[in-house]
């Protein structure tokens, strides 16, 4: 479905070259539910920029379906089946919740269909339909927002970029769940996934670590997580209190 | 009644929302020429006696009804100066309709210049939506110049939606209003300009009775080369709460000044300015992008809510 060949990613930050992602390749099929974990820092959220179009890589090659999309725009990788759940999601003054549920569906989205996917979010749907997306929404809010959107798109490939940031516990099972279903619904689709979560990381197909812009190791839950434990790279719960 | 061609009727539409005749009061202006009027029970409408405009008065306790008036200039070449004066009485809740709309086919420039005098009565409660339109493919300019005058007394609430989108080249519209105890004046303005055209809208608040509040609001985009000049004072001179808001988009070559002032004359007198003028934010773009529009839909999706 998705493979990167090569990809390297430098900045220039005051005058010196940052590399940010070194010769990372990787491979998805379809029908997989990824999970890209790494320390802060490391490139993961560039990685997913890069994949959706946002930021152009300085060398190397992306292949979506068989197709070479290394120059094509967000919106041409938008409509070819990328989609995109931002790590901060962004406000729009003076478009309501509903307005971006449409354009994400990218039909004629019923009130009712909308109301739907607030639901599988977990925000009660009348109180959320007409709200402006503004600064008055709340982090967590706005992060469900964002899922819902992606529900509403129903994408072949979509990336959460730390879809579980600001959510309680109680709507972290139900994320699992939107997951699960996401998989079962959009036939062929794969899902990447970055997080630190340890339950996450638990129910993935394939977990990829990135370090320092490189991919470290790569490979089932069961062989990568017992490398993870004790580092940067996983948060479980009790972290702090170790 | 008068009637209509198609051009005057677009016009109605965009600056009335009207389809069809109003029920309640309403006076038509077309080219300079009263093409009709409708008075109900409670609300009186009548020439001045010196032909420079008309009087509408609504009796104390007038509820739940409007009143419309709407001007359209069609012909190239017209200008006008026109006095209306509002007198509402005590305890009304009504709703009154301005808009003017130009078309100019032709190379003469045509103007509106529309001076409203508002005396709203205790304890009233006023909802003035006024929309500016302008249309046509001539080289003569579409100018509107707008004056309100907001007079309101003890009580007395007046809210204001005030429109310019498209068409006008050249506007200088001026807000004055000044506030008894108690009232509270409620603004939300929306412009938008292009090509070369010129906005300049001020606004000047007098809270001078006790416990009055003045809210304000402005959201512009300046697209192209036009100019905006938004000038926004509240003066507080009593114990009272103003706040003015203006925030901007700014796109292509645009250019906007933002003058936002505030006088306190009094030691509770609380007045808040705000303003803030930028480009439409990259991330907005990007992420209306990764739902399949393009830059430019996207750009035209952002503007359109943030004019809402
Ligand atoms: N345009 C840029 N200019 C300079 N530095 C950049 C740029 N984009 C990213 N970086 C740097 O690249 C590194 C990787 O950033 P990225 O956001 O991809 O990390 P991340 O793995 O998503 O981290 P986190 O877990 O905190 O979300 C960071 O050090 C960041 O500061
Ligand atoms: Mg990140």
């Amino acid at each position: 479905m998705l493979e990167l060949k090569n990809i390297f990613f430098t900045v220039n930050d005051a005058g010196t070259d940052v590399e940010i992602l070194r010769d990372v390749n990787l491979k998805i099929d379809a029908q997989k539910f990824i999970v890209i974990t790494g320390p802060n820092g490391s490139g993961k959220s560039t990685l997913a920029k890069i994949i959706a179009g946002i930021e152009k890589p300085s060398s190397g090659k992306i292949i979506f379906n068989g197709e070479d999309i290394t120059d094509k725009s967000i919106t041409e990788r938008a409509r070819l089946g990328i989609g995109f759940a931002f790590q901060q999601p962004v406000r729009f003054k003076g478009l309501e919740v509903f307005d971006l549920l449409r354009l994400a569906s990218g039909k004629n989205l019923t009130i009712t269909d909308a109301c739907e996917y607030l639901s599988e979010v977990g925000l009660c749907a009348k109180d959320y339909i007409n709200r402006e997306v503004n600064a008055s929404l709340s982090g967590g809010e706005l992060k469900r927002i964002e899922i819902a959107m992606i529900l509403a798109r129903k994408s072949k490939l979509t990336i959460f970029d730390e879809p579980e940031a600001g959510i309680d516990i109680w709507s972290f099972q139900n994320l699992i769940r939107i997951f699960e279903k996401m998989r079962r619904e959009i036939r062929n689709s794969s899902i990447i996934i970055i997080s630190h979560q340890e339950r996450l990381i638990s129910i993935a197909d394939e977990i990829v670590v990135l370090v320092n812009g490189r991919i470290q190791h790569q490979g089932s839950g069961k062989e990568i997580l017992p490398k993870l434990i004790g580092t940067k790279s996983i948060s479980s719960v009790c972290d702090k209190l170790k | 009644m008068f009637e209509m061609d198609d051009i005057q009727k677009r016009i109605l539409r965009e600056v009335a929302d009207l389809h069809k005749v109003p029920s309640g009061a309403y006076n038509f202006r077309v080219n300079s020429q009263l093409a009709g009027r409708n008075n109900s029970a409670n609300i009186e409408i009548t020439s001045k006696e010196d032909g420079s405009g008309i009087d509408i008065r609504i009796k104390s306790g007038t509820v739940n009804e409007s009143v419309h008036i709407p001007v359209v200039l069609s012909v190239s070449g017209l200008t006008e100066v026109v006095y209306n004066d509002f007198y509402v009485g005590e305890n009304c809740d009504v709703v009154i309709v301005a808009g003017c709309g130009i078309d100019n086919c032709g190379v003469q420039n045509s103007q509106h210049d529309g001076i409203h005098r508002f005396f709203v009565g205790k304890n009233s409660k006023v909802k003035y939506v006024e929309k500016h339109y302008g249309s046509g493919t001539g080289t003569g300019k579409r100018i509107l110049n707008p004056t309100t005058e907001v007079n309101l007394d003890e009580g007395s609430v007046m809210e204001m939606e005030m429109v310019q989108i498209k068409g006008v080249d050249s506007t200088n519209r001026k807000t004055l209003a000044t506030l008894k105890a108690d009232a509270k004046l409620f603004v939300r303005e929306r412009l938008m300009t292009h090509g070369v055209q010129q906005a300049l809208s001020g606004y000047h608040v007098s809270l001078d009775g006790e416990n009055s509040k003045a809210d304000v609001v402005s959201r512009s985009v300046a697209k192209e080369n036009s100019y905006q000049k938004l000038d926004l004072c509240i003066i507080g001179n009593a114990a009272c709460h103003g706040h003015t808001e203006c925030d901007s988009i700014i796109m292509d070559g645009g250019k906007i000044l933002a003058v936002p002032s505030l006088e306190a004359n009094h030691v509770d007198a609380m007045l808040v300015h705000e303003a803030a003028i930028g480009k439409i934010a990259g991330e907005q773009l990007i992420k209306l992008m990764t739902l399949g529009l393009t830059e430019k839909e996207a750009e035209e999706k952002i503007i359109s809510g943030f004019l809402k």
